[in-house]
């Protein structure tokens, strides 16, 4: 087997994802070191932490794809599209996923599923529609990697600190509200400021947490480009989609975007329901002009080497 | 992939094997002796083309090569492109090679991977098909070599949008004997209408 690389890995980019991770566990670490230093029962809380962790991972494709109407096709059905990821999953060695369409003029796609055996793949008829099939290809190269980069447990795991963080928050208020203090003033006032404590504590672990969140998931995006970018070889007709997709998407009406924001992780292109962001920080994707200029800059590299 | 490329959401690019290639000859015979199919003698290779300068002059390159290697077999240098090639509605390119003999074309087919595979468009070539028919013609029969698997797998079209599974099955039932490494995922069985071979 040859031992030739002829895409160097984007270093940086590895490097900003490693650290985000890392800073993740960082903040993780502090957050149950300090739970515990203040002796709080985690136990029910974990559950109920656990079950929707594990629900969210081992439903996601089903529930991805019942929220966006989607619905797994047969090669008759949609041989093109099938045919597209035949050849992309041949290229890449991996396991065909299932293939979806989803009834929605919302020009998007999206893959989603556990693990790269149970994943399944899916474009909207939007999508389908507007994109011409090079660029089609592209951006189900672009989901492909979203599935062999196992991006839905990488940010459910990732949500997971923020979804603890939060849920500790309101147990902890609730505990306060209904559980009542105890009949000593001493301990009640010690017991309140902890409380207190506790509720700052999560409070800043979720928005960092929240943060940081956002920060992996679009490095993964810039990942996923990268790979959709170099398996498919022409990184241009991903820019070309990306620019086509973004710009239909501005134009869509709110209603519709709304209703699918929450499914923005895993998507091609995010909806937005204003059209522009206020704060890149806070975005699940990285900018177009982000994407785009490293597109032009793999193109490069493509071209150059010998 | 390893799961320290996937969380770091690094994919390296996969590189081709070309050495299971060679078991093609054994198996030609079988399928020849117990199923009457014979080579066509055609055989293409399937890549993904991509974009910049040094891929042309690997083509150039392959071009030379076939030229060369045609001049050889034959005796006399055709005038023809040897680079018979053509695009899909895919995107996919596929070079057309000849010879009669099965042991000859895996030779050329090997030389037109191993050019691509040197100059580091591994990871672009898709698969190698063999075409295989019987005496009256009638039925068909391809040999898809998957360049990222090692492995092959028969692909039997039958009219529009059809193929002959049970054909298939057989014939993977027949080459199991042999050191012909058969694909056993069956999900990776991918039709590939309008071969140009």
């Amino acid at each position: 087997m040859s031992t030739q690389h002829r895409y160097p890995q984007d270093r940086g980019l590895t490097t900003r994802m490693f650290v985000t991770g890392l800073l993740l566990v960082v903040v993780y670490a502090v957050f149950i070191t300090v739970l515990f230093e203040v002796g709080i029962s985690l136990v029910a809380v974990v559950v109920i932490a656990g079950l929707l962790l594990f629900a969210q991972y081992f439903f996601s494709d089903k529930i991805a794809l019942f929220a966006m109407r989607g619905r797994e096709v047969s090669r008759q059905e949609a041989p093109v599209l099938h045919g597209i990821v035949d050849r992309l999953c041949a290229l890449a060695d991996m396991p065909k996923p299932r293939v979806a369409i989803a009834q929605s003029d919302l020009p998007n796609a999206f893959a989603t599923g556990r693990s790269p055996g149970t994943a399944v793949v899916c474009a909207t008829t939007g999508i389908m529609r507007r994109l011409e099939e090079p660029e089609l290809e592209a951006v189900l190269a672009h989901e492909l990697s979203h599935v062999a980069h196992r991006d839905v447990v990488v940010m459910t795991v990732a949500s997971f600190l923020g979804m603890l963080a939060g849920l500790i928050t309101r147990f902890t208020l609730y505990a306060g509200m209904f559980g009542g203090f105890g009949d000593n003033d001493n301990e009640a006032d010690s017991g309140a400021a902890m409380m207190l404590a506790v509720v700052a504590v999560s409070a800043i672990v979720y928005a960092i947490s929240f943060l940081l969140t956002r920060a992996l998931s679009r490095y993964r995006e810039l990942s996923a480009d990268r790979s959709a970018a170099v398996l498919t070889g022409r990184p241009s007709t991903l820019a070309s989609a990306l620019v086509k997709v973004s710009g239909e998407i501005a134009r869509i009406p709110s209603r519709d975007l709304r209703s699918a924001e929450p499914f923005n992780a895993f998507f091609f292109a995010p909806a937005r329901a204003g059209g522009f962001s206020f704060s890149s920080l806070f975005s699940t994707h990285p900018t177009l002009e982000r994407r785009l200029a490293q597109l032009s800059r793999i193109e490069a590299e493509l071209g150059h080497q010998a | 992939m390893k799961l320290l490329d996937a969380l770091l959401g690094r994919s390296r690019p996969v590189q081709a094997k070309l050495d299971a290639l060679f078991g093609l000859p054994g198996a030609a015979v079988t399928l020849e002796t117990e199923a009457g199919l014979a080579p066509t003698g055609q055989a293409t290779v399937c890549y993904k083309p991509v974009t910049g300068q040094s891929f042309q002059a690997a083509k150039d390159e392959l071009d030379q090569l076939l030229r060369l290697d045609a001049g050889e077999a034959d005796g006399s240098a055709r005038t023809s492109p040897f680079l018979h090639e053509q695009a899909d509605e895919y995107g996919y390119h596929w070079i057309v090679l000849q010879d009669a003999d099965p042991a000859n074309l895996v030779n050329r087919v090997h030389l037109v991977n191993s050019t691509l595979d040197e100059h580091g468009f591994g990871p672009g070539l898709l698969c190698s098909v063999f075409g295989f028919a019987g005496s009256s013609g009638s039925a068909k029969l391809y040999l898809v070599y998957l360049f990222k698997r090692g492995t092959f797998y028969p692909f039997a079209p039958a009219g529009a949008e059809r193929r002959d599974n049970p054909l298939e099955l057989r014939i993977r039932g027949m080459l199991a004997d042999e050191s012909l490494p058969i694909e056993e995922d069956l999900g990776r069985w991918f039709p590939l209408w309008s071969l140009p071979i």
